[in-house]
């Protein structure tokens, strides 16, 4: 049953109160539970973050929201605290990487199939084959690291193979800008897709340059430190997708209803029963947020909240793999580069191309994401299984001399 | 190239004797506070009993038995009173270690070649051989567990607590400031726990009545002693030759 956001009210802002011990709860299995829930739970840590970081800025920019701003940010940021904690403490920061980069194919892979808007569309297929090919990059660097498998992590759902080199998606700025939808035609899917991943990216960028310096093998820093640089590009690409005529209370409504929506997602695909409470209960509390920008945007614009909010929230993202659909994208369209707005094939840019003077400029001392992973092909039980296979066990018994 | 080690002299602020008189001042500041609240650092493990309790299936769970012929394997021991996926579990946290020493000691590899060895250090074809070791360690043991109908991929939950009890060892070892004689403190601390974990997996497989198993899993076990012998030996003479040096020199000087 669709849900409707205009009957659907939720719990009111003043109701939504946490304890420390709320907040601090028995977390997922890291083993156990299912890859798309650990994706989820990324999801909305990233979602919630985007909430508050909107709200901040909007509060320096509106004296007269500051305080509603205030009252919402602060459960929010609750919000995000319970969801965040939610995460294993033995799962790796490495191990938390690769899920952040599942999360973003399978979820970009899921918006790109269901979005009414061809250019935004191709726009995710674009970005959802570099991501993919940052989750082949980190899994060699895990099992080169420390000996593991990353279909530990994956779960058998994503491919761990290249997709559009790493090395080669270092683009100028200009050539990240895309057009905006327009704010008065678009599908509020759209808009909604547009937030989610802008939402998605800019936490996956944050993450990498906290973590990125945690790590002591230099090749380890310098990955995280070239991946960060591609998703400040996504965070620009995805970002830019968005009208900037919308009012900040429109913005503000808006983000509101993708935060419903996400968390609906969440619940619809939830396996996990412990989980599933949480998403039922961050539903209701999004809807109340909702409803109280709602009443905001009546009484402050004198709009009707119908103009801009779908009557019913749309079908939910897919947490599913999408290893088909994502096959087909890499097959057609791994050499797509951009050219500012545009998709060219890569042979169409010029050798003087302001994004290949970049690139050559950014990878003249060498490539991390190259060096990470040369030569590598994941196999079950990591690249070390052929070795060890070939070595043979010591049925003969190996001594030292 | 070279390289100071741990115990060359210079500046480190981290005492309190830095700074006499900033200090005496602190110490006075804090001697004169009164804590916010009651009690002492006993209400840490009440928190930490209360989670404890609340915390359900704990990191995870021992996979079912992968293929029929295992599960058939697997029903006979329940039958002799046995629960496999103890060993399982065991056997997979093996594996895993295993499979991370390898590339331990490819770290340790890069270590020499940068830095060179001592008298009584490590060689090249030492290191190489323990490097081969783990490897076949690893095979072994993928090869127990696919006869136990069990899946050698799978990350058990031993594997896991293991890899984040040893987090700092490849840390240390990956760590492009730490020289060959800090790697070989970190390859000591992996050396001990591989000892002691193979030979509590040897007495378990017994106890269990895989005695052919145990057999082949002594030989690694010896394998591993040697190892252990080594990795001690280079540190003590590492230690030693640095003891040794010169206040004013750099101890380990790298090879071309």
């Amino acid at each position: 049953m669709a849900l409707d956001l205009f009957k659907e009210k939720g719990v009111p802002v003043e109701r939504q109160a946490f304890t420390w011990k709320d907040l601090v709860r028995r977390p997922y299995s890291k083993m156990d539970d299912d890859a798309f829930t650990r994706t989820r739970v990324i999801l909305m840590n990233g979602i919630e973050a985007d909430a508050l970081r909107m709200k901040h800025i909007f509060a320096r920019l509106s004296l007269e929201l500051r305080p509603h701003l205030a009252l919402v940010r602060r459960a929010e940021h609750h919000q995000q605290t319970l969801v965040n904690w939610l995460t294993p403490p033995d799962q790796k920061v490495i191990e938390t990487t690769l899920g952040f980069e599942q999360l973003a194919i399978e979820v970009t892979a899921s918006v790109a199939i269901h979005e009414p808007d061809p250019y935004l569309a191709q726009t995710y297929r674009f970005g959802m084959l570099e991501d993919f090919d940052h989750l082949y990059r980190y899994s060699a660097l895990y099992d080169r690291l420390e000996g593991q498998d990353p279909n530990n992590i994956t779960q058998s759902y994503t491919d761990i193979i290249p997709g559009r080199p790493t090395s080669v998606e270092h683009r100028h700025p200009l050539d990240d800008l895309r057009r905006p939808y327009d704010r008065k035609a678009a599908d509020p899917l759209s808009k909604l897709h547009a937030m989610t991943i802008t939402a998605s990216e800019f936490q996956t960028h944050d993450y990498y340059m906290t973590v990125g310096p945690t790590f002591t093998d230099p090749v380890a820093r310098q990955l995280y430190a070239e991946i960060a640089s591609i998703e400040e590009q996504h965070v620009t690409q995805y970002g830019s997708l968005m009208d900037p005529g919308e009012s900040l209370l429109e913005k503000w409504m808006l983000h509101e209803a993708m935060e419903v929506y996400n968390y609906h997602s969440c619940l619809a695909y939830e396996t996990n029963p412990r989980i599933k409470e949480v998403w039922q209960r961050f539903v209701d509390y999004e809807l109340g947020h909702l409803h109280y920008v709602m009443e905001l945007f009546k009484s402050l614009e004198q709009r009707d909240p119908a103009e801009v909010l779908p009557r019913t929230l749309p079908e939910p993202i897919a947490f599913k793999e999408h290893r088909e659909f994502v096959r087909k994208v890499l097959s057609q369209e791994v050499d797509m580069r951009s050219d500012g707005t545009e998709y060219v094939d890569k042979s169409q840019l010029p050798p003087d191309h302001r994004t290949l003077v970049y690139q050559a400029q950014l990878n003249s001392e060498g490539s991390p994401s190259e060096t990470a992973a040369a030569g590598y092909k994941w196999r079950p039980g990591t690249e070390l299984a052929a070795k060890a296979e070939r070595m043979g066990s010591v049925l003969e018994g190996r001594r030292l001399q | 190239m070279s390289k100071d080690t741990l115990a060359d002299v210079g500046m480190n602020r981290t005492g309190i004797k830095t700074s006499p008189v900033d200090s005496k001042d602190i110490i006075a500041e804090a001697e004169r506070a009164e804590p916010s609240s009651p009690g002492d650092a006993r209400a840490i493990a009440e928190v930490r009993k209360q989670y404890m309790r609340e915390a359900g299936d704990g990191l995870g769970r021992v996979p079912p038995p992968a293929s029929l012929k295992g599960m058939a394997k697997t029903a006979v021991d329940m039958l002799k009173g046995g629960k496999p996926t103890v060993l399982i579990d065991k056997l997979g946290e093996r594996l895993a270690f295993e499979r991370t020493g390898v590339r331990l000691y490819e770290g340790a590899l890069s270590k020499l070649e940068v830095f060179g060895s001592w008298e009584g250090g490590p060689s090249r074809e030492l290191l190489m051989k323990i490097l081969d070791d783990e490897l076949s360690h690893f095979a072994l043991l993928t090869e127990a567990l696919e006869k136990l109908g069990a899946d050698p991929t799978a990350m058990t939950p031993s594997a896991d607590l293991t890899s984040v009890i040893s987090m700092g060892v490849p840390a240390a070892i990956s760590d492009p400031r730490t020289n060959l004689r800090q790697a070989t403190q970190a390859l000591l601390v992996a050396e001990l726990t591989d000892n002691a974990s193979w030979e509590l997996l040897i007495d378990l497989a017994r106890g269990l009545g895989h005695d052919t198993l145990a057999d082949r899993f002594t030989l690694a076990l010896d394998a591993e002693a040697e190892h252990l012998a080594l990795v001690k030996g280079w540190l003590a003479s590492g230690v030693a030759t640095e003891a040794r040096a010169p206040m004013d020199s750099a101890s380990v000087p790298a090879q071309p």
